[in-house]
């Protein structure tokens, strides 16, 4: 894969009109090589899908920065966040990439306002483009605030753990089956959140999943991995795609707000 | 009988025995919490031997530590003679060497505690705060730390009753000098030689029982709290 490094003169505006996501790495692990090449889109969600063992962890992993892969390179937009010939391995803090985990991870001695901010408060205001209340109210989390994670349902826990990603401004966001702890209803009750997210806010997503319904539902473009490598990069058509479970009855619940918008949620 | 007023020996040793154990425990705390962490996330060469020296007070005799401080801490010992030549302090027969026995004493008991509550928590959390912005020290005071409190507590009072019982490493190493060094447990030791010695030791006694019990209860009560901000 080619590996393109886009460059727009707009380094610190949050909003990298390029936002396009290159990986290419590889990593031995054990007796298991992961050799993953595959480009992601500005502004899409592209779903990294495979069976369980494929690598998909690995990977977003490495792209978070919490694991460092042998060779390959990781690029956000202009910025290079992993390069193995020069040497570039920046630490997660450094990365500006929010990441949602399959369980919510939420801090256990925080409210949620807490956990909600915890990632906003590191950030310089200037490079804020994800605003407290879109978000809140977006998820529908206002009433949740003072609230602790241990008084939160798997539902809630998992969106206010979007919200805490989404709050850093991230310049990618990656979900890592974030509805796999939940049951079908929670599921469901999530989906439309996450499909309006990218397009809302702006923000590339990278979505693992093993289930290939939420994937037709939520994602525009699917990388498959089995065993270590990608083999099917495409487009994911989704036109009229019912949400799963529930054929043609669900809508994104605040999908009145999202279409068209150019309200980036920016601070004022 | 002559009654619960305590003499000014026995006032003394309380009011010894209390500055020791704060200072032993205040100067501990730190360090242990610190080994703690560091045994619980990190694997190194020779981090068995660390462990061991850690708790070798636990498994050795008192007096055979005591002895060992004497050695190393004594004005000729290696680290003793160095600490009296360029800042000239004193800890053999003195206060402060005191506190440093009962420290040396306590610190596995402390280590132990709050090692088991390094190793509970969970290193997707830290992880998590990593990707939210937050460096390695950042995730250290505002994450990994506040979710020890609890075997913080529990290493803090355990350390704090060892410190107020000590007695074999610190007659060995300080000796039992009245006012200086003579410490509850000495003091109690050193009227129970005595023929009219009965009433204080008692005195002492109940005393000891006393601040063991508070101790106690105020860690269970700091747990609880602990418990109950965590599910609120």
């Amino acid at each position: 894969m080619k590996m393109t490094a886009v460059t727009d003169g707009r380094k610190n505006s949050g909003i990298s009109k390029k936002n396009r996501v290159d990986v290419c790495v590889q990593k031995q692990q054990g007796g298991f090589y992961l050799d993953i090449a595959f480009a992601a889109e500005q502004a899409g969600v592209t779903a990294l899908f495979g069976p369980s063992g494929a690598g998909k962890t690995s990977v977003v992993n490495m792209v978070a920065g919490l694991s460092r892969p042998d060779r390959g390179r990781i690029t956000i937009g202009d910025r290079c966040c992993f390069d193995g010939e020069k040497g570039i391995h920046l630490p997660p803090e450094k990365r500006r990439i929010g990441y949602v985990f399959q369980e919510a991870r939420l801090f256990p001695h925080l409210t949620v306002g807490a956990n909600l901010t915890f990632g906003m408060n590191r950030l310089k205001p200037t490079d804020r483009f994800v605003g407290f209340d879109p978000v809140v109210s977006l998820l529908g989390i206002a009433s949740l605030l003072k609230r602790r994670p241990a008084r939160l349902s798997g539902g809630e826990k998992q969106r206010v753990a979007i919200g805490r990603a989404l709050l850093c401004s991230p310049q990618l966001l990656l979900m890592d089956e974030p509805l796999a702890s939940l049951d079908q209803a929670r599921k469901e009750e999530l989906l439309p959140y996450i499909r309006t997210l990218s397009t809302r806010f702006r923000i590339p997503i990278l979505y693992v999943s093993h289930q290939m319904d939420e994937i037709a539902y939520v994602a525009d473009y699917m990388v498959r991995l089995e065993n270590g490598s990608v083999t099917i990069h495409s487009p994911v058509s989704r036109n009229n795609m019912p949400c799963p479970g529930m054929p043609g009855t669900c809508h994104p619940r605040t999908g009145d707000r999202i279409p068209g918008s150019r309200d980036t949620g920016r601070f004022p | 009988m002559e009654g619960w007023h305590l003499t000014t020996m026995e006032w003394e040793a309380l009011g010894l025995s209390l500055k020791v154990s704060f200072l032993a425990v205040a100067v501990s705390l730190p360090a242990g919490i610190g080994a703690a962490w560091v045994l619980s996330r990190y694997r190194f060469p020779g981090k068995g031997l660390v462990d061991g020296l850690i708790h070798l007070p636990l498994v050795l005799p008192p007096v055979v530590t005591g002895y060992l401080l004497l050695v190393l801490l004594g004005r000729k010992g290696i680290i003793g003679g160095f600490l009296y030549n360029t800042f000239g302090i004193t800890l053999a027969f003195t206060w402060k060497g005191a506190a440093v026995a009962a420290a040396v004493m306590a610190f596995p008991l402390l280590v132990r505690a709050v090692r088991l509550s390094a190793d509970a928590v969970d290193p997707g959390l830290e992880d998590a705060a990593r990707t939210l912005g937050a460096g390695r020290m950042r995730v250290f005071f505002t994450i990994t730390l506040p979710l020890m409190v609890p075997g913080i507590i529990t290493g803090t009072i355990l350390a704090f009753a060892r410190s107020l019982g000590e007695f074999g490493a610190t007659i060995t190493f300080v000796s039992n000098i009245r006012g200086e060094t003579q410490t509850l447990p000495l003091a109690l030791y050193s009227l129970t030689q005595v023929p009219d010695g009965e009433a204080g030791a008692l005195r002492l006694c109940i005393i000891s029982v006393a601040l063991a019990m508070s101790a106690l209860l105020l860690s269970e009560w700091m747990a609880r709290r602990f418990d109950t901000l965590m599910k609120g």
